[in-house]
């Protein structure tokens, strides 16, 4: 079983044909709509979790691949800015997936891209401005 | 037993002080007992490192040719305005200033990722900045406009000058409401979703002295990198709050102001910030150490997590309206554990002031009284103690009559 987040733009020729419903249909994969939203150019772009079997995982990402469709993983849109991070904690609370964890003993704040669902509150909470979102 | 600072002094110059930090000291004590350590050690650092927004820095840019007045014009540094009122070429740029118009604070609530602090913060990198000033000409100052870029390097004085910052113990902040807030101390969840705070806990350095008896005027301290001074009480001075046996403030209590030249500062402790809907600030880096003068000031400074007390008040109504309603008592301990229980509720917390740049703060001032870079000062008068009866007012509003 693979359970992934990954963020698909859809160029300007896909946005009105149902390509995630086919994931579906076609490869019985769970999925969890975690944003989506036609940008200003007229492309989609979405933000999915998607469960399922391997193959299935597999197959489904080569259709989106040759539909056209423009694949990211999600842990590389949502990053930390290290050099600005200070470690104030402020991000632990606001995240609503608890990707921010503080380790009691350093008391140093660790940023699991892993959990993120890039829904982006970080990014304004984070007082010295550390979090940036890459779409 | 007694020391002295000249005694302490000396030793520093030989590279011969003993020192530990705040936290370190609490574990020493508790091995070799208080009469020991106070006899053995000479030092103890403290430190901090949260947003402070009572900061600022004083500026003298240098005469143009022809002259220009600042005073009773405009200037703006970035886009943030600054203060003229003064000399012809002196100005003030607070932490809080914000720009007349990004179009990005206008709905709340607002980003705010630009103001006075990170004008501050990019100074103290060397960046250069743009200065844009109007002014009112005069028979001995004629020009009017000028628009300049400016470097650090390049200003005769670049002082930072923050009336109020280290705070002795804060409030923690919780919201009872059932909307999100946004405030200085963060973003708040509805109905006790979660709870802030905001202090170096037993790292912090007032909470290391809580009646004043070491630190005052003219203490010299480790600040936003480089070396300053306590210049007077902070604002808001408030040494009568209600405190444990300890002597520990159970809310905000004591504050500095604090002087040094930015010009030996670093962004690492100066760091532009911004609160979510309330504005920018500055995040501001201070160490002062502690002389062991005596057993009774050795004691101060084993002050854990545990003794120190946060009044939880709720920020949704009774903090904007002034009203004297505190949701609850924690301890820092609680706190820094992760979750609390309040009004029988287990609500997450998060601290907005950094402990392990505290411990760094704390540190770095222990190596350099160590290495001998850093004597202490005798302070030239005390802080405002407990005896003086001061308090910290509300407003007597006095509305003027039509």
């Amino acid at each position: 079983m693979v359970d992934k987040k990954i963020v698909l733009r859809f160029p300007k020729r896909l946005v009105d044909r149902p390509i995630v419903s086919r994931l579906i249909k076609d490869h019985d994969l769970e999925f969890n709509i975690l944003k989506a939203s036609v940008t200003q150019d007229e492309e989609g772009l979405m933000v999915l979790e998607l469960k399922g079997k391997q193959e299935e995982y597999d197959k489904g990402i080569a259709f989106l691949k040759e539909a056209g469709v423009i694949l990211e993983s999600l842990s590389q849109n949502v990053t930390r800015n290290e050099a600005r991070c200070t470690h104030c904690g402020a991000c632990i609370t606001v995240c609503p997936v608890g990707a921010f964890e503080l380790d009691t003993v350093t008391r140093q704040t660790s940023f699991h891209d892993k959990k993120c669902i890039a829904c982006g509150i970080c990014i304004k909470a984070c007082p010295p401005r550390a979090m940036e979102l890459h779409f | 037993m007694t020391k002295t600072i000249e005694e302490i002094n000396l030793k520093i110059k030989k590279g011969e002080a003993v020192v530990f930090t705040a936290e370190e000291i609490i574990g020493v004590v508790k091995e070799k007992g208080l009469q020991r350590v106070a006899e053995e050690v000479d030092v103890v650092t403290t430190g901090t490192f949260g947003p402070m927004c009572s900061s600022g820095a004083y500026f003298n840019i240098g005469h143009s040719k022809p002259r220009i007045k600042l005073g009773g014009g405009r200037t703006y540094l970035n886009d943030v305005p600054a203060y003229t009122g003064l000399a012809a070429v002196d100005l003030f740029l607070g932490a809080t200033a914000t720009p007349d118009d990004d179009p990005r604070n206008k709905v709340h609530p607002g980003e705010f990722n630009y103001g006075g602090g990170h004008v501050i913060e990019e100074l103290v990198a060397g960046k250069d900045i743009r200065l844009e000033a109007t002014a009112y000409s005069t028979d001995c100052y004629p020009r009017k406009k000028l628009e300049t870029w400016i470097n650090i390097k390049d200003l005769n004085e670049a002082v930072l000058f923050n009336v109020r910052n280290a705070y002795q113990n804060y409030n923690v902040a919780a919201n009872l409401s059932n909307k999100t807030i946004y405030t200085y101390m963060g973003i708040l969840k509805p109905n006790l979703g979660n709870i802030t705070y905001c202090s170096a806990g037993q790292l912090s350095p007032l909470l290391n002295d809580p009646y004043y008896k070491t630190i005052g005027i003219g203490t010299k301290i480790f600040l936003g990198g480089g070396i300053g001074y306590v210049a007077w009480q902070g604002t808001q001075f408030n040494p009568t709050v209600a405190r444990t046996e300890g002597g520990v403030p159970k809310g905000g209590a004591g504050t500095l102001a604090v002087i040094g030249d930015l010009k030996q500062m670093s962004p690492r402790w100066l760091v532009g910030t911004s609160m979510l809907g309330y504005g920018p600030t500055l995040t501001v880096g201070i160490g002062v150490p502690i002389p062991i003068l005596s057993e009774e000031i050795l004691q101060y400074t084993t002050v854990t997590d545990d003794q120190i007390i946060g009044t939880v008040i709720d920020y949704s109504d009774a903090y904007p309206n002034l009203k004297n309603q505190p949701v609850g008592e924690v301890t820092y301990a609680q706190l820094k554990s992760g979750k609390v229980t309040i009004q029988g509720k287990k609500v997450p917390t998060a601290s907005l002031s950094s402990y392990p740049r505290a411990v760094e703060i704390a540190t770095t001032l222990k190596d350099w009284i160590k290495t001998g870079k850093f004597e202490l000062t005798q302070p030239v008068a005390s802080l405002p103690g407990t005896e003086s009866g001061l308090k910290f007012k509300p407003l007597n509003e006095r509305p003027i009559a039509p």
